[in-house]
């Protein structure tokens, strides 16, 4: 191999790096598209408040700063340092989703909350982290023999399962869900047969029935929404009738900023949480929502790439790990509010408001970072180096 | 590192796979956008707009009504409204307790105000009072401050500054009923809230004109209904104002001359068919409609047994007595049943068989030609000429005239009276004609009814010279919401020959302006004014023979129900007529002491307003 890159990649290719080296090697592309996103959200939530920093822009602004120096912080520290502690994230994650079930906040109906004085804290996103980065480790270690036994499958599974369980009580379908695709991408990115999925979604979807019943009221009823969104179009179908309104109206160029008339007149509800898509799309039309789109594609792509450029198994795990949540965050959002998917309860990635979700994505794209810092960095089966 | 290039191998592989299926649903996104913002764009933002935007009619003003001299009749005034807004004040009964002090609230109303406000949101404004006082405007406004949540409104409501003057004609307003909705569905002006429209008199036949077009607001509404802005206004076209023939002047002149009785009279310009004075009494004050009846004050009116909320003028039906007798003569006189020298001998009594029809005249009056039997008002004269010429040529020839019909004037609710004939009889009754009958209608007796427009057309007929003049009270040719300047008269001749008329005439003007005559004592003196006439009394209940050989009684001890009805009905000048004029006063006795008279001094007052008139600006005629 010849050429700078290769002569970089083999003086990156030990144990240890320096600050400096790490410092070089911080992924300015990815941090202007970060930042680039956020920029709109500031921007959309500016225009929810009517033209006014208060009460979300500003906060979420600070929120920002806060979670661009985690992101930095974690993208220093060593990946291994990462997989090394894997588990014991996860244990904590596990513990606080326990907690949540015994004495949270009930907040919209479900108990999603912790107060811990300075933050109000939601596990289930940090286990959104917790769990690529256990899965990552745990298919770290497996040669493709081992990844081929259905036996060694079932502790990740378990490990996968017991916090889908608890969030899914909350009740919270949407992260639910996405525990369980992002875990699936995982599998998947580690090798697990194709057939096998097939077994487990034949599986999922006899247990539909099952699940149905577990579902709570108003969980059915936006299902049953979703399927036919015109028969109550003042009642259960509102959120969503309202949000196709104001995607529609908005057409190719949009109302303008500022001047989306179905947010303004508050005619579209969760403006600046859920459905900030929808007003964003309202008021800068296709092109605006093309252009966020393209943007968190391009960040994706980021992801792609790191995923591919990494080493270890575990940075690739990592990388695409995180990437893949954040895929499903905006996927699901954005399909949610144009009435592809049922309502269920996502936030559109870096622009809605919301500090918990804001935070644990700016550390999970830290731990991305990270993963592109220590690409080359040899990692062994148990997190040490190379043996 | 043995297993490494193996699971970077199928990481990639599978990487591109995921990529791919990814790549796929972004597309599924791109394609839902494009569907929703450019292929249901155009329904989508009509959705927005229906949602933002909330149109609302704007009431035009409602068009004045004039007196032919211009003189207000109805008008539209400012209604000073109180209402209270329950999210401005932190109690709603706080508000209304201050609110007590300066205007009166009942529990009643209170009741109503939270109901009122239980139902809205909190920042509709919730009707407390209306039609304030200028004062009360002025101490709400100044205790402000004390006074949260409380707001002035000005809205509009109409108002008859001559009040009880001219109140038939003009009738009222009101809110429409359901009824009025359902039918005119296609104007939403009537879903205002207080919003009125004509509900009798002219206020009622001209009501579109009056009306005009409602005007829009677009307002931006938000979610929860609160208004934001308004984006666009658009005023509508105010009603057109109402000229109508009236003089207020005289109008008030003849309601005062007559007086607190039961009564009516109709004075009409013989060529043009225009109402000079219509007046019907007691009357009532429109505005009591609009300001809203006690029911003591409803039942009030509804059992006045001088019904003041009928216009006697066209809805009051009344036996014409001998002022019918013109009709007796023309129809005898143009079917040749006698000439105008035909003479009958009046012994104060006539027979048919067992019957005996009396002269009102005891000893009788002799030999009298027909324009003698006018002047005179002989009975027995017109028994003869009713039986010679037959009661259906009689109803034929009142029909011309206008009797037995509604006159078409542009009022609503008149009636159309009765003149008998033969085939009505057998249709109604179920009963053959017998001879007698004739006779007793033949004086303006029997199954008779005319109306006192009926009278005034019908003497405006002979007078004019035998043309079919219709009356009107407006000005102009309305028709819907269009005005135009009426047209010149060009009414249908009667066929009536002028010879019959000239004789009928002649009977009339001898009647007040010869010694002897039914009319004499009311005749009109003034050079240039002198008045034709025609007496009639009318009975109302049959006088037995015993009663009659008891002796008259006098009136005052007659009750008033029995009372004879006294009408007159004249023209004048006699030299170049211009005016017809028909009073009837209710069981009020005599035509030509109680009847005949009135009509004197109104035409005397309506001929000088008319050299008056002339005098001030030569008009060509």
């Amino acid at each position: 191999m010849l050429g700078r890159d290769s002569r970089l990649s083999m003086r990156l290719n030990h144990t240890e790096m320096s600050w400096r080296e790490k410092l070089w090697q911080i992924n300015w592309g990815l941090l202007a598209l970060i930042t680039a996103v956020t920029g709109i959200g500031l921007l959309t939530l500016y225009s929810a408040a009517q033209g006014h920093i208060q009460p979300w822009a500003l906060k979420q602004f600070l929120r920002f700063l806060l979670g661009m120096g985690i992101l930095f912080m974690v993208a220093m520290v060593d990946i291994r340092f990462w997989m090394r502690h894997a588990y014991t994230l996860y244990m904590i994650a596990m513990v606080l989703l326990v907690a949540v079930q015994v004495r949270g906040t009930v907040g919209m109906g479900a108990q999603r909350w912790i107060d811990l004085g300075f933050i109000q804290l939601q596990p289930s996103e940090i286990m959104k982290i917790a769990l690529v980065l256990s899965l990552a480790r745990y298919f770290h270690g497996a040669t493709v023999q081992e990844t081929g036994r259905p036996l060694f499958l079932v502790p990740p599974l378990i490990m996968v399962l017991a916090p889908t369980g608890l969030v899914m009580k909350q009740p919270d379908l949407g992260t639910a869900l996405m525990l369980m695709m992002s875990s699936g991408a995982i599998f998947f990115m580690a090798g697990v047969r194709l057939w096998k999925f097939g077994v487990l979604i034949a599986g999922g979807l006899a247990a539909v029935p099952v699940a149905w019943g577990f579902l709570h009221d108003y969980q059915r009823k936006r299902l049953e929404v979703f399927l036919n969104p015109d028969e109550d179009p003042l009642g259960a179908g509102y959120h969503i009738t309202q949000s196709k309104i104001a995607l529609g109206s908005g057409g190719l160029f949009g109302k303008g900023f500022l001047h989306g008339t179905q947010s303004r007149l508050d005619f579209l509800p969760e403006k600046q949480t859920d459905f900030i898509f929808t007003m964003f799309g309202e008021e800068w039309g296709m092109i605006g929502g093309l252009v966020l789109l393209t943007l968190y594609a391009l960040l994706v792509a980021y992801g792609y790439a790191i995923a591919l450029r990494c080493r270890s198994q575990f940075g690739r795990l990592v990388a695409l790990g995180i990437t893949t949540t954040f895929f499903l965050y905006f996927f699901i959002n954005t399909a949610m509010v144009m009435g592809l998917v049922p309502v269920v309860g996502v936030p559109l990635p870096l622009i809605s408001y919301g500090g918990t979700a804001m935070l644990s994505l700016l550390f999970g794209f830290g731990l991305l970072m990270s993963a592109y810092i220590h690409r080359d960095v040899p990692i062994g089966r148990r997190g040490a180096h190379e043996d | 590192m043995y297993h490494d290039n193996d699971r970077a191998r199928i990481f990639t592989r599978r990487a591109m796979m995921l990529a791919g299926g990814q790549a796929v649903l972004m597309s599924t996104l791109v394609g839902r956008m494009y569907y929703l913002q450019v292929v249901e764009a155009d329904k989508y933002r009509m959705q927005a707009d229906d949602n933002r935007i909330s149109t609302q009619l704007l009431a035009p003003s409602r068009g004045l009504i004039l007196d032919r001299n211009g003189i207000a009749m109805a008008v539209n005034q400012h209604n000073y409204v109180v209402q209270v807004i329950p999210e401005q004040t932190p109690s709603i009964d706080y508000t209304l307790d201050q609110l007590s002090q300066i205007i009166l609230l009942t529990d009643n109303d209170r009741a109503r105000i939270h109901k009122d406000a239980r139902r809205h949101r909190s920042f509709v404004p919730i009707t407390v009072r209306e039609n304030l006082s200028w004062e009360e405007v002025a101490r709400i406004e100044v205790n402000a401050p004390d006074l949260p949540g409380a707001v002035i409104d000005v809205g509009q409501s109409r108002y008859y500054p001559l009040q009880e003057l001219g109140a038939h004609i003009l009738g009222y307003v009101a809110a429409p009923s359901e009824a009025d909705l359902q039918a005119e569905s296609a104007d939403s002006l009537l879903q205002l809230p207080g919003f009125r429209i004509g509900k009798a008199g002219v206020e009622r036949v001209y009501d579109l004109a009056l009306r005009g077009k409602g005007g829009t607001k677009k307002l931006e509404v938000n979610a929860v209904g609160r208004v934001i802005n308004e984006l666009e206004r658009k005023e509508g076209v105010p009603g057109v104002d109402l000229t109508l023939t009236l003089d207020t002047r005289l109008q008030e002149f003849a309601a005062r001359r007559l007086g607190d009785q039961s009564a009516a009279v109709v004075v009409l310009d013989i060529h043009s068919g225009a109402v000079i004075v219509m007046a019907s009494t007691p009357s009532f004050d429109p505005n009591a409609f609009n300001r809203g009846l006690t029911t003591a004050e409803w039942s009030n009116l509804v059992n006045n047994p001088y019904s003041p909320l009928t216009n006697k003028a066209i809805a009051g039906q009344f036996a014409p007595g001998s002022t019918f007798k013109p009709m007796t003569a023309l129809a005898a006189l143009e079917n040749n049943a006698i000439t105008p020298d035909t003479q009958v001998f009046c012994p104060g009594f006539t027979q048919l068989g067992n019957f005996i029809f009396r002269c009102w005249k005891h000893g009788g009056h002799g030999l009298l030609n027909v324009e003698g039997a006018l002047k005179h008002s002989c009975d027995v004269f017109f028994y003869e000429a009713a039986r010679r010429v037959g009661i259906d040529r009689i109803h034929e020839m009142s029909a011309r005239f206008g009797l037995s019909a509604q006159t078409g004037i542009d009022l609503p609710r008149e009636l159309p009276g009765l003149v008998p004939s033969r085939t009505w009889k057998r249709h109604t009754l179920n009963q053959p004609w017998l001879p007698g009958e004739t006779m007793i209608n033949g004086i303006g007796q029997g199954y008779m009814l005319v109306t006192p427009l009926q009278l005034a057309v019908m003497v405006s007929r002979i007078a004019n010279g035998g043309l079919g003049v219709v009356p009107h009270v407006a000005r102009d040719l309305i028709t819907g919401s269009e005005v135009h300047p009426r047209p010149a008269p060009n009414w249908p001749s009667l066929n009536v020959s002028h010879q019959s008329l000239d004789v009928v005439r002649q009977g009339m003007i001898a009647v007040c302006n010869e010694p002897g005559g039914t009319g004499y004592s009311a005749r009109i003196t003034e050079d240039g004014m002198w008045m034709a006439g025609k007496t009639g009394t009318a009975q109302v209940r049959h006088i037995t023979t015993r009663e009659r050989e008891a002796g008259l009684k006098p009136l005052s001890e007659i009750p008033w129900k029995e009372r004879d009805h006294a009408l007159f009905i004249g023209f004048a000048p006699t030299e170049a007529p211009r005016y017809g004029v028909a009073v009837v006063v209710e069981h009020g006795g005599h035509g030509g002491s109680v009847a005949a008279p009135i009509a004197r001094d109104i035409l005397i007052e309506v001929q000088k307003r008319d050299l008056a008139r002339m005098a001030a600006a030569p008009e060509s005629h």
